[in-house]
């Protein structure tokens, strides 16, 4: 398959679809290599989803397989954790790679709602020690 | 297919899929011009915006890439353009927070901060067109306008 | 030489000067190879000269084809760029000053120029005057492109060396299982912040650290771009999922911070490298231990 200007449709290295396991009482997503924009707005759908219909209490979104975050991509991880918090869920962000980091700070966007950590490891470290999230709470900008 | 013949491309934006072109002809040149790792994000992501840009705002475009010399300093030029309604404020556009499309309003001003060099040429009702350069060391020190 | 075909009077003066240099490629070649730019360069044997006038000879009338007399960026000189460089720095290493190479390259001209007049003896003064003119023009660019490859390859090196220094001298040191720290040293400028930040969150990636501590003790002052820089560390951290303390700051450079009117709201700091490597250890929960009898089972 090719569009008109002869280019296979799917790119190579792009994901088509992002999986959303579930781990006892958490959804683990691991985004990796480039991802389109409708693929990330279908993932967001599919968390909401699964927050609602399984009743876990927390979300891992693994990033450490993705070269780029945009503003687009991040405003779409802000909204996930918004959203998931509404659900009464918590979202962690891990394994976000140094220059992505320096590259959304440039860019303006430092997401201050939303935890992190280093790695997906960490990531449920996090959600399993902090039941109630306030130790960790990183900043007072959080949706209750 | 035009991400493997190298560092000069014309690739079009029309549709999402085509931004993943984009970030990845970006990438490969960008990496073959000897961009360290950083700066090699930081075109990506303000190209991912610009054509972003172009396919939200401008209503598509197309993207133009090319090596850039200046005295023995090596860069890639990026230029994407539209045949979009253009820029009625431009200062306006620029600025942090200020979206006409619903995202986040970093676009511009985000990918702005993120080369070395940034010029923007709107025409109400004509078009747009959006030129970085980043350089794949130091930036060199102006000889005289780019 | 093959049938030389006679001084034309068509084409540009441009394509004049192009088609000349390529016709007395050889002779100007020679005579260049007997001045100073290219003799004292060249010491091993003369032959060595030619062949890099010869180069020379070649990317000017090539320049010349493509009509950018005046732009020292044209293509044609990125072949010999390398060559002029080394010619260039050869005279540096032997104290030559810029006016001095100027000069230099500029004794390269009445050769060519001489033999171009010859050449045309039979135009009309105008089309001497036009051909003399873009020579001398190509000429001036030469020396344009000598000066500036000799000073680019100067700050090079420059360049090279204060990349050296900013790696010396930003050194990541893990403190405890899940914390590293850099002792900052020196005057912070933008290029330095910058490996600074890339520095320790390479750190933070490869110790696994949870805290990296930013201890500035050393630093004489900070501006709003250095404060700038340790803010953009700090949310660049957090992102990746650590948390940035800076650490050392003194009085005047906390006075300086409130008196620039910066908001380190959101930045942990602590007055001593022990007092933020406590705070980490305390947030890790590492419990500290007086060294009293139970000292041997510190950890």
């Amino acid at each position: 398959m090719s569009d008109s200007y002869g280019r296979p449709v799917s790119v190579p290295g792009a994901s088509a679809h992002v999986p959303v396991l579930r781990l006892g009482d958490v959804l683990l997503v691991t985004l990796q290599g480039d991802l389109y924009d409708s693929v990330a707005q279908q993932l967001q759908e599919d968390i909401g989803a699964t927050i609602a219909t399984s009743g876990v209490t927390g979300v891992v979104i693994d990033i450490s397989g993705m070269e780029v975050v945009d503003s687009y991509l991040g405003r779409v991880l802000a909204e996930i954790a918004a959203q998931s918090s509404l659900l009464a869920a918590r979202t962690v962000v891990a394994g976000m790679r140094p220059a992505v980091a320096i590259t959304l700070v440039e860019l303006g966007l430092t997401l201050p709602g939303l935890r992190t950590a280093l790695n997906a490891e960490a990531a449920m470290d996090l959600l399993a020690r902090t039941g109630s999230g306030s130790r960790f709470r990183r900043s007072s900008a959080e949706h209750p | 297919m035009p991400t493997s013949a190298g560092v000069e491309a014309c690739l079009p934006i029309g549709s999402d899929l085509d931004l993943v072109w984009v970030r990845q002809h970006v990438r490969q040149a960008a990496a073959r011009l000897g961009f360290g790792l950083v700066e090699q994000t930081k075109l990506v992501t303000a190209a991912s915006e610009l054509a972003r840009n172009t396919l939200v705002h401008g209503g598509g475009g197309r993207m133009d890439s090319a090596q850039v010399t200046r005295g023995r300093a090596v860069g890639l030029r990026l230029a994407f353009s539209d045949d979009g309604p253009g820029i009625a404020d431009l200062e306006l556009a620029l600025k942090d927070g200020y979206t006409s499309g619903g995202g986040l309003g970093m676009g511009l001003g985000g990918a702005r901060r993120l080369v070395h060099e940034f010029s923007l040429e709107s025409t109400v009702g004509v078009g747009t067109t959006v030129t970085v350069v980043s350089w794949a060391s130091a930036p060199p020190r102006l000889r005289e306008e780019f | 030489m093959p049938e030389q075909e006679a001084a034309g009077t068509q084409g540009s003066p441009a394509d004049e000067v192009g088609a000349f240099l390529r016709r007395r490629r050889e002779q100007i070649a020679q005579r260049w190879a007997d001045e100073s730019m290219f003799r004292t360069v060249f010491t091993v044997s003369r032959d060595e000269a030619a062949e890099a006038a010869r180069h020379v000879v070649d990317a000017l009338a090539e320049v010349a084809d493509a009509e950018r007399m005046h732009d020292t960026d044209a293509a044609g000189f990125t072949v010999v760029r390398e060559q002029l460089a080394r010619m260039g720095a050869a005279r540096s290493r032997a104290g030559f000053t810029t006016a001095q190479v100027s000069a230099e390259v500029e004794g390269l001209r009445p050769p060519a120029l001489n033999l171009l007049i010859s050449d045309l003896k039979d135009a009309p003064a105008e089309r001497v005057r036009d051909c003399t003119t873009a020579l001398t023009v190509l000429m001036g660019t030469l020396r344009l492109v000598v000066l500036d490859t000799a000073l680019s390859e100067g700050q090079a090196l420059i360049e090279r060396q204060q990349l050296q220094l900013l790696e010396v001298a930003t050194p990541v040191i893990k403190l405890w299982d899940g914390i590293v720290a850099v002792p900052l040293i020196g005057t912070l400028d933008s290029a330095r912040s910058q490996v600074v930040m890339e520095t320790l969150l390479e750190a933070i990636v490869e110790q696994h650290a949870r805290f990296a501590i930013l201890d500035i003790t050393g630093v004489p002052t900070v501006d709003s771009l250095v404060a700038q820089h340790l803010m953009k560390t700090v949310a660049a951290a957090r992102l990746m999922g650590a948390e940035c303390v800076v650490s050392g700051i003194r009085p005047a450079i906390a006075q300086t911070i409130v008196h620039l009117g910066l908001d380190l709201g959101t930045v942990v700091t602590r007055a001593s490298l022990a007092d933020a490597l406590a705070y980490a250890l305390h947030e890790l929960g590492a419990g500290i231990v007086g060294p009293a009898a139970d000292g041997a089972r510190l950890r």
